[in-house]
């Protein structure tokens, strides 16, 4: 009962909460979508916490995309050892160095005296999710090891039941305490991500690549204008 | 806009009626969207000149013009950590004083103080450094001398430059130049940063602006600030509200040198891109050169072509702005080497010789007070590399022709100079008697109107006004439509 209502309820709370507060936070407080970066303030340790932590879990949240949209492609690469623990490796590597980003970005905001003056509830509460969510990752993939496979054979099938709107817990239920909550934190992070800073993931700023270098915008329309005066 | 550095007295009324109109709220402490300096000293935020470090503007590489600091090649290394961002460190961190304890300190012995308080974390904090820390060269071992402007001199002016610290300083007045070449606007990500086609203010969009701090870095003038407390840049807006409604904005307005002119041109957006990869010592022609005649019967035509409205083409004929720069050839671009075409020019500033020392002894009788420029104690080349790129003849020309204004007036003033003497002065700074009567009108007796030729701003063609002028009722002052709160 309780894995259900952990692996089967609350993914569908946190999608609908995170599709409703986001779009609505951008409708009626578009204002609130910033980074909010407080790196004016301290400049030195920010490059320390900030710069591995975003470089670590592009590449550890790509992986996990990877595994769901192609799970046969993850598990034809892994059927030889050698390109498994690279994979294993990697992964490692860069949830390490999202870790190694996450204190320093943790311990900058409680020692800088600037920082905490910036730092609010809704901030503590995604560092907290987030060591949670990164700290259990490293034990899985350390522990629990080739989670690359089982990934693609449990979590993806389990995944893709969820958006069928069938969800099937059998897929995940039996696996470890430490999966359960590596799952369980990363809904929490999904349905408590549009009330936080996290929602500037959303304006990343890509059409910066391909708009013209200045811009200029007329308030009047120019023809009209000329016609009656 | 043009800036008459002559008659800057360094009062920073403008800062003050700026401070109190725009930046007096929770973020912009710090923030001096107009801010006056003293040259040569480091400026504010502390060498904001040195673009090695902060990596502002616009540099040429080979024929092709790049951002020095975020193009949309580093947009992905930099958008997590700007490594050529000034801190606060870099402008100083706010404080107050907490007035109260003067009045509510119970009964002691000792007289109440009132403590510095940071402005930042409500602390009592130490205060180390302020803007205009070296005002009036103040502490110019460490400032002036450390002017990064210092470099194009030999060691012997450096020198010089040094020994009559306490008699060689002039002001310069700084507010966002509205660039015709912005790279700011060209370095934000969230493409938030415009310049307005109408009047060419260059503004942020606060609702987009996403705190990615590219343009902070990237305008060499470091006239964006970083807002900490909503996560949002901000600037000089130039008074916009004031300006539709045809006031001067509030630092010309209260200006008391009278030194601020302001006023419309017309000019060719197409040569742009051109002009900005001409070589150092071509910018000032460059920029020039775009500015065109509104009296020229083509340009009128090639406006109203383009769907300019005649009043805006009749104040740009009635422009102070386009006399200072074009006819006159007086007013010159700060630092135009960065490339981004400043809309704000200076009038570089004469500062004749009052006084003399010998020994000990300072002699303020002296009886030629127009010298030849080459002796003006602020070496040529100083000036050059602030206001021409390192041409230092665009600024013997400004320099010359302002002496000969004087030694004309003085001639039909006081008459104890003959015509021919000032006759010959003026051809010299290829003057004429009518021209320097103007230059003498407009720089000495310009009225208000005369001043400020402010265009019809047509806000009932604008299409705000389609939006609901109510909206901004009772908000914060600043376009927030939402209480500015961090979330």
């Amino acid at each position: 009962m309780n894995d259900f209502v952990l692996l089967g309820v609350l993914p569908y709370i946190a999608v609908v909460v995170f599709l409703l507060v986001t779009i609505q936070r951008y409708r009626m407080k578009g204002f609130s979508y910033s980074s909010l970066s407080s790196q004016f303030l301290e400049n030195q340790h920010h490059f320390w916490g900030s710069v591995p932590f975003h470089y670590g879990i592009l590449v550890v949240l790509l992986g996990h995309v990877i595994g769901f949209l192609m799970p046969t492609a993850i598990l034809s690469w892994n059927a030889e050892p050698v390109r498994l623990l690279i994979l294993e490796v990697t992964g490692i590597a860069f949830a390490i160095l999202t870790l190694v980003g996450l204190v320093n970005i943790v311990l900058r905001r409680m020692t800088n005296r600037l920082a905490r003056r910036v730092t609010t509830w809704s901030d503590l509460a995604v560092y907290a999710l987030l060591l949670v969510q990164v700290i259990s990752g490293i034990a899985i993939a350390v522990f629990e090891g080739w989670g690359s496979s089982w990934f693609a054979t449990s979590l993806t099938p389990w995944l893709w039941s969820l958006i069928k709107l069938s969800p099937d817990v059998s897929y995940v239920a039996p696996l470890p305490g430490i999966v359960k909550v590596h799952i369980v934190n990363a809904f929490l992070l999904i349905g408590f991500f549009p009330f936080t800073r996290l929602v500037h993931v959303l304006v990343v700023p890509n059409p910066y690549l391909w708009r013209k270098t200045q811009v200029v915008i007329w308030n009047w329309d120019r023809s009209r204008l000329r016609k009656t005066t | 806009m043009v800036f008459h550095l002559d008659k800057c007295i360094g009062c920073h009324t403008c800062s003050i009626a700026c401070k109190n109109v725009w930046t007096d709220r929770e973020g912009t402490e710090y923030m001096w969207w107009n801010n006056v300096e003293t040259k040569p000293g480091t400026g504010y935020p502390t060498k904001w000149e040195n673009q090695e470090e902060y990596k502002g503007g616009w540099k040429k590489n080979g024929d092709k013009l790049e951002l020095r600091s975020t193009s949309k090649k580093k947009i992905i290394p930099n958008i997590f950590h700007n490594p050529s961002m000034p801190s606060m460190d870099d402008y100083y961190e706010p404080w107050t004083y907490k007035y109260d304890e003067l009045f509510n300190a119970p009964e002691g012995d000792d007289q109440p103080v009132a403590r510095p308080v940071s402005m930042i974390t409500g602390e009592p904090m130490d205060i180390e450094a302020g803007p205009n820390w070296d005002d009036d060269l103040g502490g110019s071992p460490v400032y002036a001398a450390n002017d990064p402007n210092m470099d194009v001199l030999s060691e012997p002016e450096r020198k010089q430059m040094l020994a009559i610290e306490r008699m060689v300083m002039f002001y310069l007045p700084r507010i966002c130049n509205h660039c015709l070449n912005p790279s700011c606007v060209a370095s934000c990500p969230s493409g938030a940063m415009y310049k307005r086609g109408e009047d060419g203010i260059v503004l942020i969009n606060q609702d987009r602006c996403r705190a990615w701090r590219s343009c902070v870095s990237a305008c060499p003038y470091k006239k964006t600030y970083y807002n900490w407390s909503t996560g949002k840049s901000e600037k000089c807006i130039l008074c916009f509200p004031r300006l539709e409604s045809g006031q001067a904005p509030a630092c010309f307005h209260s200006c008391v040198g009278r030194i601020r002119y302001l006023g419309n041109v017309l000019y060719d957006a197409d040569q742009i891109e051109q002009a900005a990869r001409s070589p150092d010592g071509e910018l000032v022609e460059a920029h020039r050169k775009m500015v065109l005649d509104p009296n020229d019967p083509e340009v009128i035509a090639a406006a109203r072509a383009s769907g300019i409205p005649d009043g805006v083409i009749e104040s740009a004929q009635k422009s102070p702005v386009f006399r200072f720069v074009k006819d006159w050839k007086l007013a010159l671009p700060l630092h135009v080497e960065y490339r981004t075409f400043p809309m704000l020019f200076y009038v570089p500033p004469l500062l004749p010789v009052m006084s003399q020392t010998e020994g000990d002894v300072v002699r303020s009788d002296v009886d030629d007070l127009f010298a030849d420029i080459e002796k003006t104690r602020a070496p040529i080349a100083y000036l050059g590399k602030l206001f021409a790129a390192g041409n230092d003849g665009k600024v013997r020309y400004a320099l010359r022709k302002q002496l000969a204004v004087r030694i004309w007036r003085r001639h039909v003033t006081v008459g104890d100079i003959d015509e021919e003497t000032a006759k010959r002065a003026l051809v010299e700074a290829e003057c004429t008697p009518e021209e320097a009567d103007a230059i003498f009108k407009l720089t000495s007796l310009a009225t208000f109107d005369d001043r400020f030729v402010i265009p019809p701003f047509q806000r009932e063609m604008a299409m705000e006004m389609i939006t609901d002028p109510h909206e901004h009722r009772s908000s914060a002052g600043f376009g927030f439509r939402e209480a500015p709160t961090r979330s």
